[in-house]
């Protein structure tokens, strides 16, 4: 644990660990545990520390964007993240399905069109049931809710101003911040803050975006970019340099090449210099190609950045109550217990520090917390090999090392990659181009041959890749892959029947049914 | 298909390999190329159907998403069969020139023993060949049963006819539980076709109970209807026609009761029977069970004939399924051929029933697991979800379902993996390879989940222990 700030407070537990034995909220103190943040961790840590009997309460607060939109209660992943995002990206598929469907007998007259209006409606009424419904789980499991924007006054005070204006004071034994993060804009591109939207934005846009410019080569920007193309918006995507930076680059090069032929367009290695508003409300945007060393111009209806996220700590007050961050990314530097350099203030989730920006790791990391400072655990989080998806139209999903990763980790002639490249029946008599559905498995050359990780390309990625999540937790090695009987027909076989080694060179293509 | 795998192997190891084909028309007339059940009348146009009408379903659920379009949307029968046809035909003419290509002598001729290493090849015209061989593999698989029923044979159908059926079915009666007569019977529904199944007993027999009257429960509420503890007794036609009008008349299994129904079709899939009474087995001595006709083999898939062997659905004990066949003919050759020590693993084999709504499993059924664990030394964990994809458009909230059984004894082992939801294949995969690596409950609690999708529900620790069996 890092070493104590500040006098700690009569009835504290060992820094780090937290194990208090019986006793409730140390007198001066209302709370035994504030969670600031009502996201994935921090409701995952708010709800497990109730079950404990403990006097709980949750500060949640939505500064709205730049633009004006915000919302209720559930964090990123919620309201938008991982939910909005998948069902629109299902939205994009099903545009994809109704073109299949024809092939399989399905008399419907091509093209059809997509209203964005139905979509985001469908949409935003599912997000806002989930507010309600984790409003009333707070509720149920008494869990004091706060909508206020908290700031530290002291390590185990916080206070805040509720919309309406009221100054509320909330003392507690325990602190976890989980204010998670929100979507950066350009510094260097006048107009940006002006005139362009986030992810904060889109998921909550009444009419839709129309022709559509997407900066940046995230994640974000790509299921973006290709659920806006899926349901037939003129979309270009906007990079710098690589798409999917950390993640395995030729996997990350066969989604963009997918995108491509799905018709997102492309713009790489171009930067944008100015973003203004024309008299038909359109923009143009004006922007560098560093390839071709020129300037160049096209109008969008919308302008969306999604250059990375910034943790959410400006108005915390960190400073006052010394909370270390990382100087260059900002986010709260935690140790192996989640604890930060003050005692009895903890963080969980996108804030923290050399993490996985993942709901399912905040959840986990977020519970085993509650359970170390409320119920005689000792389990840390795990986290290696968390395994995720990105929901491209052709969708990415991993575990474990990118193959650059485990060449530098353990060398070439140390590693053995097994891949095909295959084809889902399902595709065949949709007629659909399946040149980049591909996967691959990197392993550890010695005797064992055990599995360091897992790269699959293809639909239903997620729902593939969750279960080998599992082998490879088991320490999975290539023979007992080999020993697992596949299910067929199905696209996860392929992965138990992969057997060309990128070492042969032989072709790489599944033959046969 | 299992003849390629292996004969292909054992050609690379430069052996002099030749394969005999021949598919015996149905009574209906149906014919098929190379590559045995799973290509022709089996796994793929089964899989491609079900597809068929999961995209109905999809159109359906599409209008939520914002798709437009107000007319009603019909379905084609032929232009799907045609399409499906058109793809089998691609697969038998690739193994053809694969076997072409690793130079292995294939004859479409019906093949029966006539001696010791003898066997006698008769094509199409009638022509006879002999031809010996140091060793033999059979794989003939199986055929569909019929009812021995009056009308069984001159006017049913069974899955081999149904897949290539160059008219649409119409309104149809399935006899039968199996995951054949399930499967058959929920894409025709999604289809738009008026489906009825008519069980004598119980669905699935050999799965998990449980899951089993989930999926019928389902398909019941999706507009599938049960006619249950009934068998036919007779068909008659009615009318003929392309489909025509048949009359059914079934008998109840509870009492005296006799009921009467008119379909267009009428498909059986009340089982399947090994193709091993008509090749001369007796010729060479080679065993079978005279009840089922299955062949015993010993670990190494050796019959009692030393140098015949067997592998795929004929054989006795041995799962039905395209992978497992796949892997005992591979495995089988590397052993005779290449020195090779490893048998084929019959243990945690997984496999999925592609039912409207899916079911994927692998390990024990909570039955198997109580008879040989005791209910004391079992824990399950289980949950209903509701797939984030069904949301928007407001389908069914409580019926996808995974379960987990675990053995307490040996440190919360994970013996048995159910999950009932779209993509059940594809998540049941991974949790096979997970099982066969030695799972427990705590490496499962212990791995993050993927969000937002349906498998990360079946790692997900709100899983909670209930009565077993209860």
């Amino acid at each position: 644990a890092l070493g104590a700030e500040g006098a700690p407070r009569s009835g504290g537990g060992a820094a780090g660990w937290g194990l208090r034995s019986g006793a409730g909220a140390a007198p001066e103190n209302e709370y035994d545990l504030l969670v600031i943040g009502g996201g994935s961790g921090g409701l995952a840590c708010a709800k497990e520390a109730a079950q404990f009997g403990r006097k709980v309460a949750v500060m949640d607060y939505v500064e709205p964007s730049p633009q004006g939109t915000s919302w209720g209660l559930g964090g990123t992943c919620v309201n938008v993240g991982c939910i909005p995002k998948k069902l629109m990206h299902q939205a994009a598929l099903l545009g994809s399905a109704l073109k299949d469907a024809q092939h399989y007998g399905w008399n419907i007259s091509q093209p059809v069109h997509h209203t964005w209006s139905v979509m985001a409606q469908g949409v935003q009424n599912y997000v806002k049931s989930l507010n309600w419904g984790h409003r009333v789980q707070l509720q149920e499991k008494k869990v004091k809710y706060f909508n206020i924007k908290g700031s530290f006054s002291d390590p185990h005070t916080v206070c805040g101003l509720t919309k309406a204006g009221k100054e509320t004071v909330v003392t507690a034994d325990n602190i976890v911040i989980a204010t998670g993060g929100r979507p950066k804009y350009p510094m260097d591109v006048a107009g940006a803050l002006e005139y362009g939207i986030t992810s904060d934005d889109l998921f909550w846009l009444k009419e839709s975006p129309g022709k559509t410019l997407v900066v940046g080569a995230s994640y974000v920007s790509l299921e973006c970019a290709g659920f806006l193309t899926g349901i037939g918006l003129d979309t270009t995507v906007m990079m710098r340099s690589v798409p999917l930076r950390g993640f395995d680059q030729q996997m990350a090069s066969l989604v963009t090449e997918h995108m491509e032929s799905y018709g997102t367009k492309f713009l790489k290695r171009c930067f944008p210099t100015k973003v203004e508003k024309l008299k038909s409300n359109r923009l143009q945007v004006t922007w560098k190609n560093a390839d071709l060393d020129t300037e160049e111009t096209d109008s969008f209806d919308t302008v969306m950045w999604a250059v990375g996220r910034a943790p959410d700590t400006k108005t915390l007050n960190l400073e006052t109550v010394g909370v270390k961050t990382n100087s260059e990314t900002g986010k709260i530097i935690v140790d192996a217990s989640e604890a930060t350099s003050v005692p009895h203030i903890y963080a969980v989730g996108d804030i923290t520090e050399g993490r996985p920006e993942l709901t399912p790791t905040a959840i986990a990391a977020g519970k085993l917390l509650a359970q170390r400072l409320f119920g005689q655990s000792s389990e840390l989080m795990d986290y290696d090999n968390v395994p995720t998806t990105v929901f491209a139209p052709l969708e990415y999903g991993c575990v474990g090392l990118s193959e650059e990763a485990a060449v530098q980790r353990y060398g070439s002639d140390n590693i053995e990659v097994y891949h095909a490249f295959y084809k889902p029946l399902e595709f065949t008599v949709a007629e659909r181009d399946a040149t980049q559905c591909y996967m691959k498995m990197v392993c550890l050359r010695e005797r064992e041959q055990r599995i360091l990780g897992l790269h699959f390309i293809g639909p239903n990625a997620g729902e593939v890749i969750q279960g080998f999540a599992l082998g490879i937790k088991c320490g999975a090695t290539y023979p007992q892959m080999m020993k697992t009987v596949g299910i067929h027909p199905t696209c996860a076989e392929e992965v138990t029947k992969l057997h060309i080694t990128k070492r042969s060179g032989l072709d790489a293509t599944v033959t046969g049914c | 298909e299992i003849q390629q795998y292996f004969l292909k192997e054992a050609a690379k190891y430069e052996k002099k390999v030749m394969v005999l084909d021949f598919v015996t028309p149905t009574p209906q007339g149906s014919s098929w190329g190379l590559g045995g059940t799973c290509v022709n009348v089996g796994c793929i146009p089964k899989k491609l159907m079900h597809q068929a009408a999961l995209l109905g379903q999809a159109l359906q659920d599409s209008r939520k998403f914002g798709w437009q379009f107000t007319e009603e949307v019909k379905h084609n029968w032929m232009t799907m069969t045609e399409s499906v046809q058109n793809y089998i035909g691609s697969l038998n003419w690739g193994y053809r020139v694969a076997l072409r290509d690793n130079k292995v002598t294939y004859e479409n001729a019906y093949g029966e023993f006539v001696g010791p290493h003898t066997i006698k090849a008769t094509n199409k015209k009638g022509i006879e060949k002999l031809y010996t061989a140091e060793r033999f593999i059979i794989a003939t698989g199986e055929r569909p049963r019929y009812l021995g029923i009056p009308g069984d044979k001159e006017y049913c159908l069974s899955s081999d006819d149904l897949f290539s059926l160059p008219y649409c079915p119409g309104k149809t009666l399935v006899v039968g539980a199996s995951y054949v007569a399930l499967e058959c019977a929920g894409f025709l529904a999604g289809l738009g076709l008026d489906v009825t199944v008519m069980v004598r007993s119980i669905l699935l027999r050999g799965f998990d109970q449980d899951m089993a009257n989930r999926i019928g429960e389902y398909m019941k509420e999706h507009g599938v209807n049960f006619i249950r503890e009934f068998v036919p007794i007779k068909v008659e036609q009615v009318e003929e026609g392309t489909p025509g009008i048949l009359k059914v008349t079934a008998k109840s299994t509870a009492g005296d009761q006799m009921i009467e129904g008119e379909y267009n079709t009428v498909l059986l899939a009340i089982g399947r029977d090994p193709c091993t009474r008509k090749i001369g087995l007796d010729k060479v001595g080679v065993n079978i069970n005279e009840k089922t006709g299955k062949i015993p083999v010993n670990d190494e898939e050796q019959t009692n004939v030393s140098y015949i062997y067997a592998v795929g659905d004929i054989l006795q004990d041995k799962l039905e399924l395209t992978p497992v066949a796949i892997q005992a003919g591979r495995l089988l050759v590397r052993r005779l051929y290449a020195g090779a020590t490893t048998k084929c693993d019959y243990v945690n084999v997984p496999t999925t029933v592609f039912t409207p709504l899916e079911y994927g499993a692998c390990g024990y059924s909570e039955e198997t697991a109580v008879e040989k664990f005791g209910e004391e030394n079992i824990e399950v964990y289980h949950s209903h979800f509701w797939p984030l994809e069904w949301t928007v458009p407001s389908r069914d909230n409580n019926k996808c379902y995974a379960k987990i059984i675990c053995n307490i004894q040996d440190n919360e082992r994970v013996i048995g993996f159910h999950v009932l939801g779209p993509n059940a294949g594809e998540v049941t995969q991974g949790f096979a390879a997970a099982i066969k690596c030695g799972l427990t409950k705590e490496q499962l609690d212990n791995t993050v989940g993927i969000h937002p999708v349906c498998a990360e529900v079946c790692i997900q620790s709100h899983l909670k222990a209930h009565g077993i069996l209860g």
